[in-house]
């Protein structure tokens, strides 16, 4: 019988087995987690909804691999994480938003915030949330024109109005807000991907069940929201399904790189995004918060994961002493 | 992880349990005998014999005058070929007693029940049998029996945990030896004066769980424990903290903490040397992998090499890639299959192609899932970015020492980083004081 050696046989570092998980398996779980939401926007507003995140999805992943061919890295297209940035950019934006607007939100998200600090994992703060808010405040007019849900048998389309928290940031009369039975399934006016609360939080339950996300962030922070909403005397429900707090709490927060680390850093990470966004909502001047809340709590994420460096098993001492 | 669990972190692991309904099978008497004289954790032993000299089964080949070492004796009888360096199991040079095999099989003078009447008397056929930990680590277990502090120690651990995927020889010994194992607890209990003990199995082999249970059922200091079943249960640290809520600090022993885990096997050896005087000559091994034809447990004489173990159970069915003494998960890879058995393999793994290399390394997307995984509550991702800078400083306030390398963070890590092997080199580097 021949013998192995050397030539034939490999010697590594154990562990010799690995779970089959992968980066792009993840993500491809994300886009998953995101078909019901995009399902709706189709439903909610028409055809442009879903060209405007296909526009999103395709410059996203095209800037990704521009990046890397002219920087001379390794292609990263197939991680699936650019098409991931590209979705969630899109359901941040007003169906009617031109294309050309959307592009440079992409150029944002993949080259400035992204591939400039090093691509994946690097960033430290969140590509899509960044990117909007950039967009925001280049395109203020067109960024804040919320076309309003399709009538059901109407062909009529460019028809704009407040978005919800509009109605209540101007001092609107409470009585012209929709009912919260629409803004539970989308049938309001808003950021394309955001307003169908259904949609998101079924999203969120499968990637919790597929472990990719702990329902830490999303509980936290939407549950900041709920108290403070009652705090404040205002409909909990309204608050919770408006705006943005389905899908930042669920798809934005919970970013890997741009979120703490630890189960302590990721409740206080939660309430810090939940408590901001409150603010500005009840005491800001913009109507919404949840992009600048998110994006504040992802630069302090460092410091979070810092201070809430778990305790070790046999206590946190550094030279090893017994605190049980 | 969760602040509402009372257990540590752990993962699942397919099992692959695929010989656990494979009754131990003796293998037949190989030609040649390699016995390496680094068989233990502490001082190696030195040959006492030497080249032409006969043996016989059940006698000292070497041993050691030093306190954390324990003797080696021979399995078969025949002639002593030669005695000469070589490379080792475990990768250092060490001195390699070759032994022709006679194959007449007569006993050595002298191997008869040793009388064992105290803790002394114990200890000494202890260390006379010659076990060491045979769960892996291979500590000499007359000094574990003999810690400074034994008068605290209440509780006996015996670890039948096996949560390694693949292995199954220590199943097939509660099955097989468990009267030598419950007669092997009652002495150490005895004479060592514990109190309590308590045999853990993961909730995978239920019919030991069930077999042991009711062979203890009349002996309520002796308890079975059902363990999750899930990887690294049967860790010393975890095990212990599962069994009795009890936590060994950093830089602490287990009878700090009043406990003394013993691994089955070794408690089975322990026993057949009281019982008969032969010492540990030979291991109950799992050979299994996708590269092995007949999968099976073999009882091995020490020394025997491993391809003809391989030969015993087959052969290879397929090209041999990677093959690994001990589990997929701890186990350390050989380089060469003509390496001989030791004490401390519990099982043979050898797989083709497809198993043996690993997808490519990616970038850490900081998902966090290595800082869930670790049973010692270590942020691997934190520890792998100090690594990367070389920041002794950051890695010992990341408690990097207390590693214990089973390597669940790199199982878990979905960007197939080897963050088990940066935590081995942290662990070096911060040895070294950071010094190049």
């Amino acid at each position: 019988m021949s013998r192995y050696n050397q030539g034939s046989l490999i010697v590594s570092s154990s562990p010799h087995t690995l779970d089959n998980i992968s980066t792009s398996r993840i993500m491809l779980d994300v886009l998953i987690a995101l078909v019901p939401a995009f399902i709706m926007s189709g439903i909610i507003f028409g055809p442009r909804a879903i060209l405007l995140t296909i526009t999103c999805v395709v410059s996203c992943v095209v800037f990704e691999w521009a990046f890397e061919k002219v920087t001379n890295k390794e292609n990263t297209i197939s991680d699936l994480s650019a098409a991931v940035t590209g979705v969630l950019l899109s359901f941040n934006l007003p169906s009617n938003l031109p294309y050309w607007m959307a592009v440079i939100g992409c150029f944002v998200a993949i080259v400035i915030v992204k591939q400039l600090f090093g691509g994946i994992g690097q960033n430290f703060v969140n590509p899509a949330i960044t990117a909007r808010i950039v967009l925001l405040i280049s395109f203020a007019t067109p960024m804040t024109t919320w076309p309003m849900p399709k009538q059901i048998m109407e062909a009529a389309d460019a028809v704009t109005g407040p978005t919800p928290l509009g109605i209540l940031n101007m001092g609107g009369d409470p009585a012209a807000l929709p009912s919260n039975i629409d803004m539970f399934l989308g049938f309001v006016g808003g950021s394309l991907g955001e307003t169908s609360a259904i949609a998101l939080l079924l999203g969120g339950i499968y990637l919790v069940g597929r472990k990719v996300i702990m329902p830490v962030i999303p509980v936290a922070f939407i549950g900041t929201v709920f108290l403070i909403a009652v705090l404040a005397g205002q409909d909990p429900i309204f608050h919770i399904c408006a705006g943005g707090v389905m899908l930042g709490a669920i798809f934005m927060a919970t970013d890997y790189s741009t979120s703490p680390l630890t189960f302590k850093g990721k409740i206080v990470f939660g309430i810090g995004c939940g408590l901001l966004t409150m603010i500005i909502r009840l005491y800001g001047s913009l109507p919404e918060g949840v992009s600048f809340a998110i994006l504040l709590m992802n630069i302090l994420t460092p410091h979070i994961d810092n201070l809430s460096r778990r305790k070790i098993y046999g206590g946190g001492g550094r030279k090893g002493g017994s605190r049980q | 992880m969760s602040i509402f669990s009372t257990h540590l972190p752990a993962i699942h692991v397919e099992h692959h349990k695929n010989t656990s309904e494979c009754p131990t099978q003796k293998m037949p008497l190989p030609d040649k005998l390699y016995i390496s004289m680094v068989q233990h954790i502490g001082a190696p032993c030195q040959p006492t014999v030497s080249a032409g000299d006969l043996v016989k089964v059940g006698q000292v080949i070497g041993d050691s005058e030093a306190f954390v070492s324990a003797p080696i004796h021979t399995g078969v009888s025949g002639k002593v070929v030669s005695i000469e360096n070589s490379m080792s199991s475990v990768g250092i040079w060490d001195p390699i007693v070759t032994i022709s095999v006679d194959k007449k099989q007569e006993t050595a003078e002298g191997i008869v029940p040793p009388e064992v009447t105290d803790k002394d008397s114990f200890l000494r056929a202890v260390r006379a049998s010659g076990v060491v930990g045979l769960g892996g680590a291979a500590f000499p277990t007359h000094v574990k029996f003999n810690p400074k502090n034994l008068d605290e120690v209440d509780t006996l651990i015996i670890n039948g945990a096996e949560c390694e995927p693949y292995i199954t020889a220590d199943y097939r010994t509660m099955m097989e030896d468990s009267e030598l194992l419950i007669d092997g607890i009652k002495t150490t209990m005895k004479y060592l004066g514990i109190g309590k003990a308590i045999i853990a199995i993961e909730a995978n082999k239920e019919a030991a769980i069930k077999k042991l249970g009711d062979m203890v059922k009349d002996n309520p200091e002796i308890g079975v424990f059902t363990l999750k079943p899930m990887y690294p249960q049967g860790a010393e640290r975890v095990i212990i903290y599962e069994t009795t809520g009890r936590v060994v600090p950093p830089g602490k022993l287990p009878a700090d903490s009043g406990v003394i885990v013993s691994n089955v096997s070794s408690i089975v050896a322990i026993q057949r040397y009281i019982k008969t005087g032969m010492p540990l000559v030979s291991k109950r091994i799992t050979v299994d992998g996708t590269a092995i034809k007949n999968p099976k447990n073999v009882e091995v004489l020490i020394g025997t090499p491993i391809n003809k173990l391989v030969e015993f159970c087959g052969g290879y069915r397929r090209v041999p890639k990677k093959i690994i003494m001990g589990g997929p998960m701890m186990g350390r890879t050989i380089y060469d299959d003509g390496i001989a058995v030791i004490k401390n393999n519990n099982a043979i793994l050898a797989f083709d192609q497809d198993w043996a290399e690993f997808p490519k390394e990616t970038a850490c997307i900081n998902c966090g899932r290595c800082v869930k995984a670790c049973p010692m509550m270590l942020m691997p991702t934190t520890i792998f970015k100090a690594y990367d800078r070389r920041d002794v400083e950051a890695l010992q306030k990341l408690n990097v020492t207390l590693c214990m390398e089973c390597g669940s963070c790199s199982y878990v890590c979905p960007a197939k980083k080897q963050l088990s092997f940066i935590n081995r080199l942290a662990k070096q580097l911060v040895a070294e004081g950071g010094k190049k």
